[in-house]
């Protein structure tokens, strides 16, 4: 297979995730209306209203009342993911992906998992995390997780410049690369945690084909949340899990054809599996 | 079961112990709240506490602004991050009729509707006069008009010239023969637009924007001048025998004094 072909989504990921960044700088340093602003609230075409559902939430339990635009936004972003399967965002938009796997590679390069003893720290953590953000926001009056999040801090820095901002980005890429295995996509960012419980409905979901499946289990090595891969090799149906977050690289690296991206649609059988 | 409820209570209690510590730590992050108190916002910023729940850091206002005078804070700046905020020496605010930072505002952490009159059925019409971003405080030690050497250049520069800042003649005793001119700003007419702070000529500016809080002092509502006419009003609406009844003041102080003294 051609290399661009084996990467398709790798290299379709990067593409979306790229021109995102680039039309919100455009946005800022030359005006196009493409999309203005940034992650936590833009414009879309100079009409469309945009804004992260989590960092709205936040808002609203610090007790602020929030001007329509940003409720209408946060609306919209959320119908968007709730269709489109939640952590979508995480793989194909959120600028940290590039920096966490980025990490990833690395510590597989350097053999990290090999030489070290494993550490290691629940996947529920995000969840948690999640929580614990509402709760300050409520008890403090501010947006609690927006103050600190590294993905705000990037991606506002890249279009608005950076500060001292880059380093909590160069802190949570060593954290990846050192200490825990996609440490924080897949195990501290309440905003993925947010958009995991948002995906559980997510119709663009990968569904697996146990009848052509070898069992080579390469899928479980590539992905960045093995959990939600419980059925590969048993039976056929589509990836239920909100965590999933439709990256494709199981997709492209199964030699079997037995993984691919389907429509689940609502109200018909989805071979869901139970457990894991 | 039991074991089962156990693994149940103690997965419990870890998570929140995990979730304490982190709080804690997550909390002192944020410490840095009032950090922000002493920056200036753009034109219709709710009040600092409000405007910092609001403000989602999303920076259409300053994409918005077309002189680039409103910067997003970063860390380590000593701002709030990622919030709006203005310094007047380099670029101040340059009172656009139309607000377009205000306007761009998805969240009314920027409010529209503080910086407009009403307008003609029901609507509003902007006012970029109401917004009170500051206020300009001089330092009369350094401004070299108060020293007697004539320099108007923040009343020059004021866009609200003659209300905001006028200049006031007084008589330089050190020569006795001459004048100062010294400028006085008006906080009735002031919107901290800093024009003022940016065209001062001395080598720090020795007229500033400050935050209204800081700038402004407040007499209470117990000192009444007769001659405003709000005051007045306030003096006539006082009832015609204010009687406060406790205990004590059941007698009257003839009583008291008569029949309770030592």
């Amino acid at each position: 297979m051609a290399p661009i072909i084996r990467n398709r989504f790798l290299l379709l990921r990067r593409t979306v995730q790229a021109s995102v960044l680039l039309l919100f700088v455009a946005g800022n340093a030359f005006g196009w209306k493409v999309l203005q602003g940034n992650l936590s609230s833009s414009r879309l075409l100079d009409s469309v209203p945009l804004a992260d559902p989590y960092a709205l939430l936040q808002v609203l339990f610090t007790g602020t009342a929030v001007a329509t635009d940003a409720l209408i936004g946060g609306t919209v972003v959320l119908l968007v993911f709730a269709v489109a399967g939640g952590r979508t965002f995480c793989a194909w938009v959120c600028p940290m992906n590039m920096v966490t796997d980025l990490a990833e590679r690395l510590r597989d390069a350097g053999g990290i998992d090999r030489r070290l003893p494993a550490m290691t720290l629940t996947r529920q953590t995000r969840y948690w995390v999640l929580g614990l953000g509402l709760v300050l926001s409520a008890v403090l009056g501010i947006a609690a997780f927006e103050r600190i999040s590294p993905i705000s801090m990037l991606h506002r820095g890249v279009i608005f410049g950076m500060g001292a901002g880059w380093t909590l980005i160069a802190a949570v890429f060593l954290f990846d690369l050192a200490v825990v295995r996609q440490g924080f996509c897949g195990h501290l960012c309440p905003l993925g945690g947010f958009y995991a419980v948002v995906g559980r409905a997510g119709l663009v979901r990968v569904r697996h084909r146990e009848e052509q499946c070898s069992r080579c289990m390469r899928c479980r090595d590539v992905c960045p949340e093995p959990q939600v891969l419980p059925l590969i090799g048993k039976e056929s149906g589509f990836i239920t899990s909100g965590e999933c977050t439709n990256c494709g690289k199981c997709i492209e690296v199964c030699p079997d054809d037995a993984l691919l991206f389907g429509m689940r649609m609502p109200g018909t059988p989805t071979g869901e599996h139970k457990g894991g | 079961m039991m074991k089962d409820r156990r693994e149940f209570l103690i997965s419990l209690v870890r998570g929140g112990g995990a979730a304490a510590v982190g709080g804690l730590v997550w909390s002192g992050l944020l410490d840095g709240k009032g950090a922000g108190a002493l920056t200036l916002r753009p034109p219709g910023a709710a009040a600092e506490e409000r405007f910092i729940a609001a403000c989602t850091k999303c920076g259409l206002c300053a994409a918005a602004c077309p002189f680039r005078a409103i910067m997003l804070a970063t860390p380590g700046d000593g701002r709030p991050i990622g919030t709006p905020y203005l310094v007047m020496r380099d670029h101040p605010c340059r009172m656009c009729r139309d607000i377009p930072c205000a306007a761009a505002c998805p969240t009314g952490a920027l409010d529209v509707k503080s910086v407009s009159d009403a307008g003609p059925e029901g609507g509003i019409q902007l006012n970029v006069n109401k917004a009170r971003i500051g206020l300009a405080v001089i330092d009369r030690e350094t401004c070299v008009a108060y020293w007697g050497i004539q320099c108007d250049a923040c009343y020059r520069a004021c866009p609200v010239i003659d209300k905001a800042i006028t200049v006031e003649p007084v008589l330089n005793v050190r020569t006795g023969k001459h004048a100062i001119l010294g400028p006085v700003v008006h906080s009735e007419h002031c919107t901290g637009c800093g024009s003022c702070e940016r065209a001062c000529i001395t080598k720090k500016a020795s007229i500033f924007v400050l935050p209204r809080q800081f700038a402004m002092g407040e007499a209470g509502e117990h000192y009444l001048r007769g001659w405003e006419l709000q005051d007045e009003k306030q003096v006539r609406e006082i009832p015609e025998d204010p009687k406060t009844v406790t205990p004590r003041s059941k007698k009257s102080p003839l009583d008291y004094l008569n029949q309770e003294g030592p």
